[in-house]
């Protein structure tokens, strides 16, 4: 079954579907890290653990390289891992 | 293969200059970039904008700015939903008789040059933005068309612009040396060893350019200073404007996707010249001052859940501004870095001055009091307001 890209959601974060990922690829963005500011996946809450691979693999494909080959910027860890509120990081004499 | 410029560094200032070159005809240019376009501290920045600065040079630059950044959208052919231009305004808090009384004497300026900036008693703060704290406010001042935009798409935009119009944006190409002959130009060498050569490069490589500049045998005094900021979950539009206090250091604005974006200066700023000392790493200590003046200042925000934190690199130089023009040691070398934490905000002006000063074109705003010669010649420039 083939499924309508307009209908694919691969960032369910910030409701990113499969046609504007391969729209932006199409456009010339065709690294992870460019597609993630520009279209804001793996900028929700959960960080990409979702959307990164399936990004990924849409750009091998484009680029017929191996997922490992593609150009890619080195991971940062960016804290909190899960979303918290302010009030869980208040300094102790604050509380 | 050779050019009339190249351009090192992809962030703001070089992909606005390309652009700007390009649409004055410069002729063949060539943008080189290490990773990908706004990965630097352009795409790390807090987004906002502001003509609320204290000296007149700031000013009257910065009042350029925000005008081209209220045409952007029709001059690059994107719309203003793309860019996230919102202009809620600046909110500058004074927290003590004497920083008001500063505060007041840069909005005179602010007058002179047509920005409408408003002096507003902490009961007028109250009223108009009733989610703000107003304890321990002795004023504020607030001008209406400072605001926000987006710097990973402002970037993009002005990228796709400039292709075009025919420039040639190559990125994950790190440039790694500056080759020069008889103190003159030829073009840049890449870390895979290739060449390209033209008789003008502009360095537009943030704190990064430092480095590149020591391969000329010109050394610049731009530093990398770390700071740190986060991002929390969007809400529905509570907050208009960036709410910001130059004595304590905080800035906080809700951007038009509706996350909050918010940063503090770091507590003991270290000087990074060599990029191999750049550190990126997130800070706990970082997180809980900034929750502490963020719920002091906006309460509601208790309850708001932070996503994500990330550190930036401010490029910093002695006194606070761009060192911009050409370096009279090596011709043909130009030089666009050193924005101080304000290098987004002034990019559009920046790189539409500096394009005409590129060319031989007279500028509209002089940018020559910017040039590095002035560090030779003791000719610093000051700027007053400061955050961070």
């Amino acid at each position: 079954m083939v499924m309508d890209p307009k209908k694919v959601i691969i960032c369910r974060c910030e409701d990113v579907t499969l046609e504007e990922v391969r729209e932006a690829i199409k456009n010339g963005y065709t690294s992870w890290d460019e597609i993630k500011r520009l279209l804001r996946v793996g900028m929700g809450p959960c960080g990409g653990k979702t959307c990164k691979m399936l990004v990924l693999r849409e750009l091998a494909a484009f680029h017929k390289k191996p997922i490992e080959k593609l150009p890619i910027r080195p991971t940062a860890v960016r804290p909190p891992l899960r979303s918290t509120p302010f009030r869980a990081f208040l300094k102790e004499e604050e509380l | 293969m050779s050019y009339d410029i190249i351009i090192v560094g992809g962030g703001i200032q070089g992909v606005a200059t390309a652009y700007e070159l390009a649409k004055r005809k410069a002729g063949k240019i060539l943008l080189l970039e290490k990773t990908f376009l706004s990965a630097g501290s352009t795409g790390s920045c807090a987004a906002g904008i502001r003509a609320q600065f204290g000296s007149e040079f700031n000013v009257s630059l910065m009042a350029r700015s925000l005008q081209i950044f209220e045409h952007l959208a029709e001059e690059l052919d994107v719309t203003n939903d793309f860019l996230e231009l919102w202009q809620g305004g600046y909110l500058v808090l004074a927290y003590s008789q004497a920083e008001f009384d500063g505060l007041k004497e840069r909005v005179k300026v602010q007058h002179r040059f047509g920005i409408a900036t408003e002096v507003l008693s902490p009961e007028e703060v109250a009223y108009r933005f009733p989610r703000v704290n107003i304890e321990g406010i002795y004023g504020a001042t607030y001008h209406k068309r400072d605001g926000h935009a987006d710097p990973l798409h402002t970037t993009f935009a002005y990228g796709e612009a400039a292709r075009r119009l025919g420039v040639e944006i190559r990125q994950w190409s790190p440039v790694t040396r500056i080759l020069v002959e008889d103190d003159a130009i030829q073009g840049v060498e890449l870390a895979d060893g290739t060449k390209e050569y033209a008789p003008t490069v502009l360095l537009s490589a943030g704190a990064w350019s430092t480095a590149l500049a020591r391969t000329a045998g010109v050394d610049l005094p731009i530093w990398g200073e770390k700071h740190e900021i986060l991002i929390t979950e969007p809400w529905e539009r509570v907050l208009d404007p960036m709410v910001i206090s130059f004595s304590r250091g905080f800035y906080i604005q809700q951007r038009p996707h509706g996350s909050f974006i918010m940063g503090l200066p770091p507590v003991n700023p270290v000087k990074w010249y060599d990029p191999e000392e750049f550190d990126f790493g997130p800070n706990s200590d970082f997180l809980s001052r900034m929750s502490n003046e963020a719920t002091h200042v906006l309460p509601f925000l208790a309850q708001v859940n932070v996503v994500r934190q990330w550190a930036g690199l401010y490029e910093m130089t002695p006194d606070h501004h761009h060192i911009i023009g050409p370096v009279d040691e090596v011709r043909g070398l130009w030089v666009a870095a050193g924005g101080s934490g304000h290098g987004f905000m002034f990019g559009p002006v920046m790189a539409e001055q500096l394009s005409k000063w590129m060319i031989g074109e007279p500028m509209d705003i002089d940018l020559t009091p910017l040039a590095f010669r002035r560090f030779k010649e003791g000719k610093l420039v000051v700027e007053p307001a400061v955050v961070g």
